[in-house]
């Protein structure tokens, strides 16, 4: 019995396997709640990874939470199997970045939408203010009632920035509009109640508004299909939701997260990664608003031209969007 | 006159929420008055939803959907009752099971199926959804708000199963009280072992019992998916089958009380979303958070003080055997 040699062998081995796997890039992602396909925000990460996947021609592995629990698993099972860098989608995944990144200080982690202050993260943020600004603009220009309103998803800083943003946008084309807002709900459920959506868009259309702006993920889609069955229109949120209904969506605030995920994935395989923060907005490209065959008709010339200006005048600082802090 | 409009808005939407939960707390009645606890209301009303949205989007036809969606929650209520009443199994795990299989069950069919993430496609073609009934003369009836805007906004403009439900309430309670189905019913929920004196089969009147609750919370869940919204969502049910339960009991287990519950319930959710964001006299603007939770904490203080004791079905979720 010389068990000696063959642990060494084993460990060798061990060695050469974990030398192997450092050496494969291995991107892994993990989506919120809502689902990789909300055709939102969760599905705008996803479209990212996917480019990643067909460019490179590297899979990305990823994970749709159920419940909250699931998380730190995740990252924790893609850390362990050598992930090379891991992806988290929401900032409900903030507390689970910090646990895990501080466990695994070699891997390399991004969070969209939240902040997370250790030496491998970073930390992508967009500035929605100002999209939902120039949304808030069309709505006005848009209405014909003077009366819009918004749905949120679940009631967190991030929503009341997009709403905070879209009732000043509203304000700057019409001082005296009306903007009803709702939020869905308080917890992640909120995120995927899309009878809960349409209930609340009926409410603000019943109130006499007739432009809806949603940034309530699955919920929003309820809201949309509102819109749609009662001839008003709607604002899509985060990926560009256009199409979903053509005629009666306006426009989209797009958040590019499709962008984020796909360059996080690349600067990280090409050795340009850093970590901290990043902010992204309409100077950046990061937000925007969307503009394609399905809302041509809606965007009038007139529409488009101020809505670019505006654009502009953010981006040279000219407009002030207040950003909404939590106290 | 604002105000006027303001109230109307809002009953229109009381009956648009309650509507489900009618259907699910009437369906959870059958069940519950023969003794078989409806916890299962939930599942039958996601697998419902999930069958109903399915089949409408790929046969383009919303009745196929709803026939599919009351077949698939039959067969779950069934499969309850092949559990407890057959095997004699715990009610209460029985339904959780369902539940809990149903809740991931869908997803997984729908992203085998569609590839769209454990959704359904989009229902959007002519026929595929159960949309708004116009009645006549609605355009005539909104010149004259008052009591013009009561037609158009509450008779009108509903969809079928809407209407369905409204019909379903009456009868039910014919059923249930002026039947001899309805008497054995009953009694079964009460006291099953009089019922088998009497040569009349426990089993098969239970399995009657969960065949038309599933029934019924099929075209719940097919209103869900195919009416108020179109198509289907994860977990999309959102808890109204425990909603629908906690309103059967509110109501005492009796059709028109349970109706009553099932609007009070809608109506504090209609009146939470009108009351967001406004400044109220004197409070001024109440958080979110306190008025989604409004309809809860009035559940809450109603049945501690004002509801009065309700008493169940006696024999509920105790399994019938004949050897005891």
């Amino acid at each position: 019995m010389r068990p000696i040699p063959s642990v060494r062998a084993l460990v060798a081995l061990a060695c050469l396997a974990a030398g192997a796997r450092a050496a494969d890039f291995l991107p892994a992602i993990v989506y919120d709640m809502g689902g990789k396909f909300d055709r939102s925000f969760n599905q705008s990460a996803s479209d990212g990874a996917a480019k990643f996947a067909k460019d490179t021609g590297i899979a990305v592995r990823d994970f749709e939470i159920t419940n909250a629990a699931q998380r730190e698993q995740a990252m924790t099972q893609f850390a362990r199997r050598g992930a090379s860098v891991i992806v988290a989608i929401g900032f409900d995944q903030a507390s689970a970045v910090e646990a895990v990144a501080k466990k695994f200080p070699n891997v390399k982690f991004a969070i969209v939408d939240g902040t997370v202050d250790l030496p491998n993260v970073q930390s992508i943020n967009f500035r929605e203010q100002e999209s939902s600004f120039l949304c808030g603009m069309a709505a006005a220009m848009a209405s014909k009632t003077g009366k819009v309103g918004f749905v949120g998803g679940m009631d967190v800083p991030l929503i009341r920035k997009f709403a905070l943003g879209y009732v000043e946008g509203v304000h700057y084309v019409n001082p005296a509009a009306e903007v009803f807002e709702n939020m869905t709900g308080t917890t992640p459920a909120a995120w995927n109640d899309p009878t809960k959506g349409a209930e609340l868009a009926k409410s603000q259309f019943g109130r006499g508004a007739d432009v809806v702006f949603h940034a309530a993920g699955g919920t929003g889609l309820g809201v949309m299909q509102a819109a749609a069955d009662m001839g008003k229109l709607s604002i899509g949120c985060d990926s560009n939701q256009d199409y979903l209904h053509p005629g009666s969506v306006l426009t989209s605030a797009v958040k590019r997260v499709d962008t984020a995920v796909y360059q996080t994935f690349l600067g990280a395989k090409n050795g340009t990664w850093k970590p901290g923060k990043i902010y992204l907005g309409l100077a950046e490209d990061g937000v925007g608003f969307s503009l394609d065959e399905h809302n041509r008709k809606l965007i009038t010339p007139e529409i488009e031209a101020k809505l670019d200006e505006a654009r502009a005048d953010i981006i040279a600082g000219k407009i002030k969007v207040s950003e909404y802090h939590a106290q | 006159m604002e105000n006027y409009t303001l109230v109307v808005l809002t009953l229109a939407a009381t009956i648009r929420v309650a509507t489900p939960l009618v259907l699910a707390a009437i369906a959870g009645m059958f069940s519950e008055r023969a003794g078989v606890i409806a916890l299962g209301l939930e599942g039958m009303m996601l697998g419902a939803a999930f069958a109903a949205a399915a089949v409408s989007a790929v046969s383009g036809s919303a009745w196929l959907g709803l026939g599919a969606g009351m077949a698939a929650s039959v067969a779950l209520a069934l499969l309850i009752g092949f559990a407890t009443v057959t095997h004699r199994g715990n009610q209460v795990i029985a339904a959780m099971a369902i539940n809990i299989m149903i809740a991931g069950l869908g997803p997984t069919l729908g992203l085998a199926w569609f590839g769209l993430g454990g959704q359904t496609p989009q229902l959007e073609g002519a026929g595929q959804r159960f949309t708004a009934l116009a009645w006549p003369g609605v355009e005539a009836a909104r010149a004259h708000p008052f009591p013009g805007l009561l037609y158009a906004e509450l008779l009108s403009g509903q969809n079928l199963i809407v209407y369905l439900a409204a019909l379903l309430v009456p009868l039910s309670a014919w059923v249930l009280y002026r039947t001899r189905f309805g008497l054995r019913l009953r009694a079964v929920g009460e006291n099953p072992l009089a019922v088998d004196t009497a040569g009349i089969s426990v089993t098969g009147l239970r399995y009657q019992a969960l065949a038309i609750c599933g029934a019924l919370a099929g075209v719940a869940g097919t209103y869900l998916s195919t009416a108020a919204s179109a198509g289907f969502s994860r977990d999309m049910t959102a808890g109204k089958g425990y909603l629908a339960l906690a309103a059967l009991i509110f109501g005492k287990w009796k059709p028109y009380p349970t109706l009553g519950a099932c609007l009070l319930f809608a109506f504090t959710d209609a009146v939470a979303a009108q009351l967001q964001g406004r400044s109220l006299p004197f409070v001024g603007v109440v958080p979110v958070q306190f008025i989604i939770a409004l309809p809860y904490v009035l559940t809450v203080l109603l049945l501690a003080g004002f509801v009065g004791k309700a008493v169940a079905p006696a024999a509920i979720g105790v399994p019938y055997s004949k050897e005891k």
